[in-house]
């Protein structure tokens, strides 16, 4: 075995060898590693080309003012991001963002992690729910807001419902709060499938021992859940919060379809206000720079998470 | 090619085009990569040549008029060696549009719609073309900057009202071709009709067609009759709370929440499937009527203001900065003129003086009466005055949308709301 260990490491060495004979360049080493680079070289090729380089350019844009109609190019400094601090439209973009991530974040979350903790239960028709409950994440994101917008109109199927058990339903879309609420909730329905799935994942690897000696030790559901199942599942937790964070910074398609901004300005996020900027109104040198802004209120929201695993994530593999 | 035609760019173009290699190295390399480089040969190098229209309409029988005109140029000009036309979405139109042009990958021509002609025209985004002296001045007035025009205009479509005969005969209603002949058709007479409809049959009475409380510029249709105006005839100052819109918007308000003679908001009523009794619309939307119930179409109602009409109008410019804009010139001097106009007519109206009578408009428009042809198109083209525009129109459009969604609402204070419109928008007209 030592001999042979001997063998690999006198392969492996690339300096010259005593008698003057030269080792070959292509090892075995060095084979793989070219073989790795190759695997990896689309993802990293597809990666410099869609995200490097774009990322690059809208920074860059956003010191440079660009009328696509008037074929006119030229740098303005930092005038975009002076124009941000004075833009009197932002505070309520931002105000309306936070307003959809929070409830979207407190909401999938905590539906996500009750249907994943009623799906785990040994339940007959447990995994036909779980499919009905995943389905929507496998359905067309446009067509599903486009079906949500037909059911939330005045005379909807959801108004139609609440009629039946006696409930006026309200101008869903016309509210600049319901409006909101049911942009979150359209949202929510959407992808809480899938939190659900890695929940349900993560609960399956808790070790039922532990719960047969809490049950011992006289701890009840509702305890063995915050003081087993929680920190148990809290790297699941994190993830889900990041990927469902940063998604609900991005929501476009819903507004787009269900309410383009209104009514007034309630549901104009910041990605729909970047993309009226850039793309309707033509200010692409200002739509770059929400971009920006964007990025960094994700990167900041997405350290500060990663930072507070330390406090709160029971274990990391 | 035919040596008549030519173009121009606007002065000073090649200057802003030299201040911008970054972002067109940018936008090549991203169209590079996107989509292989570019889609057709270049006049430039005297190769063949392909040319590529956006339009709005993905209509058979539109498509299929269009490629009979490009097949027709194609064999008077075998050096242009094909002709697409490349359907975009009509609800994203302007924008899918302005985004190839960002991207590098420009059409050689392009549908452009009244909205956004202002910012096309006026930003010298298009090449210039051969006026037509056929084609009425009042139409071309869109188009035009400093006295040379930049897009043919080629669709001017005037709104009337489409009317379900059957539904007011149900509903107990008289035709408004009877209130027409008695001098009723007003829009106070429509409020009180189209309120009886919903009383008695549950439909909508009336509908302002692609308004849906967000396309608030098809409310020209209606206070145009009152005299009102969103902003003054130099665009600089707000006119949203002047009287006459007040009491046009207050009509309005009323029609819907008070009458219910109009959809309230997030309701649908679609016309053409027999959801509503009458609608205002172009007369360009017949295409969708079928024999499923008796219809008329007949002029915009009166108002406090006596008779007016209202146009839409889209033109179709050539884009300055591509390869091939004097094959593009040339085929649009092509596809627009006597004979061609006359065939497309059908679908999308001509401003043509030549053709403007009800018999040559009636070959076209078998679905129309001369008589209907007579008062709603032929009027409405010669007299009709296009929907609100503006530079910046995209921005103006969604703030005065912003503005105006309170006044949706039952208890709104329709002047407050009028008032607040004004100071939303004021400083954006004054730029």
């Amino acid at each position: 075995m030592a001999t042979l260990e001997r063998a690999r490491t006198k392969a492996a060495d690339p300096r010259p060898r005593g008698d003057g004979s030269r080792r070959p360049f292509w090892t075995a080493r060095r084979r793989d590693q070219l073989a790795g680079y190759l695997f990896i070289a689309p993802q990293l090729l597809g990666s410099v080309l869609f995200v490097l380089i774009p990322l690059v350019l809208v920074f860059w844009y956003s010191f440079h003012e660009w009328n696509v109609l008037a074929g006119s190019f030229h740098g303005v400094g930092a005038d975009n991001y002076r124009a941000l601090a004075d833009d009197p439209k932002l505070p309520g973009v931002l105000r309306a963002t936070a307003f959809f991530s929070v409830g979207l974040v407190v909401l999938n979350l905590s539906l996500a992690l009750a249907l994943a903790v009623l799906l785990n239960q040994k339940l007959r028709g447990s995994i036909v729910l779980r499919t009905l409950f995943f389905s929507p994440v496998v359905v067309s994101l446009v067509a599903w807001t486009i079906v949500w917008g037909f059911l939330l109109q005045k005379n909807g199927g959801i108004n139609a419902g609440l009629d039946l058990i006696g409930v006026e339903g309200p101008n869903w879309l016309r509210g600049e709060t319901s409006s909101m609420i049911s942009v979150v909730v359209v949202q929510v329905f959407k992808n809480v499938g899938l939190n659900m799935v890695l929940f349900l994942a993560a609960l399956q690897g808790v070790p039922r021992e532990l719960y047969e000696a809490a049950t011992v030790d006289g701890a009840g559901r509702w305890r063995q859940f915050l003081r087993i199942t929680v920190p148990l599942i809290s790297p699941t937790i994190l993830l889900t919060s990041i990927i469902t964070v940063v998604g609900s910074l991005q929501v476009f398609a819903q507004i787009a379809v269900l309410t383009q901004g209104g009514p007034g300005n309630s549901t104009t996020v910041l990605v729909y206000y970047l993309y009226q900027q850039a793309f309707e109104f033509h200010h692409f040198g200002y739509g770059a720079t929400l971009s920006v802004l964007l990025f960094l209120i994700v990167l900041v929201l997405t350290v500060v998470q990663w930072q507070m695993r330390k406090k709160w994530v029971f274990h990391e593999s | 090619m035919s040596s008549s035609t030519r173009h121009r760019t606007r002065p000073g173009r090649g200057t802003l085009v030299r201040g911008r290699p970054v972002a067109l190295a940018a936008a090549g390399l991203l169209a590079l990569t996107a989509c292989g480089g570019s889609d057709g040969g270049s006049g430039s190098d005297g190769g063949p040549v392909t040319l590529r229209m956006t339009i709005w309409t993905g209509n058979e029988e539109h498509l299929k008029l269009l490629n009979s005109i490009a097949a027709d140029y194609r064999k008077k000009n075998p050096d242009v060696k094909e002709i697409k036309f490349d359907t975009l979405p009509v609800e994203s139109y302007t924008t899918a549009l302005t985004t190839q042009i960002a991207g590098g990958k420009a059409p050689d021509l392009a549908w452009i719609f009244e909205n956004s002609a202002p910012d096309f025209v006026a930003s010298g985004a298009l090449a210039e073309i051969e006026d037509d002296e056929d084609v009425l001045p009042a139409a071309k007035k869109l188009w035009q900057h400093e006295g040379k025009l930049y897009a043919y205009p080629f669709s001017t479509s005037p709104f009337g009202v489409f009317v379900n005969t059957d539904m007011l005969k149900e509903a107990g209603q008289p035709a408004p071709a009877e209130l027409i002949e008695q001098g009723k058709w007003t829009w106070e007479e429509v409020a009180k009709v189209g309120g009886a409809v919903r009383a008695e049959t549950g439909e909508a009475g009336m509908v302002i067609r692609d308004f849906d409380y967000k396309m608030w510029d098809n409310l020209a249709t209606v206070w145009d009759g009152w005299g009102a105006e969103p902003w003054s005839e130099d665009g600089r100052t707000c006119a949203f709370d002047e009287p006459e819109m007040t009491e046009a918007m207050t009509f309005l308000h009323d029609a819907i929440f008070a009458d219910e003679a109009m959809p309230a908001p997030g309701t649908t009523a679609d016309f053409f499937a027999g959801e509503a009794a009458m609608t205002v619309t172009q007369i360009s939307r017949a295409s969708l009527l079928d024999d499923s119930f008796g219809w008329d179409f007949v002029p915009l109602p009166e108002g406090p203001a006596g008779s007016y009409d209202v146009i839409g109008q889209a033109g179709l410019g050539v884009l300055g900065n591509g390869d091939n804009v004097e094959e593009a010139v040339d085929f649009l001097a092509f596809m627009t003129n006597e004979k061609n106009s006359a065939a497309l007519g059908r679908y999308f109206p001509q401003a043509r003086a030549s053709q403007l009578d009800a018999d040559t408009l009636a070959t076209s428009n078998p679905q129309l009466k001369p008589a209907q042809l007579e008062e709603v198109v032929i009027g409405g083209i010669e007299n009709g005055k296009v929907k609100p525009t503006h530079t910046n129109q995209a921005e103006l459009f969604d703030a005065v949308r912003a503005a105006l969604d309170p006044l949706w609402k039952p208890d709104a204070d329709v002047a407050k709301t009028l008032q607040d419109v004004c100071s939303a928008i004021q400083p954006q007209l004054e730029k």
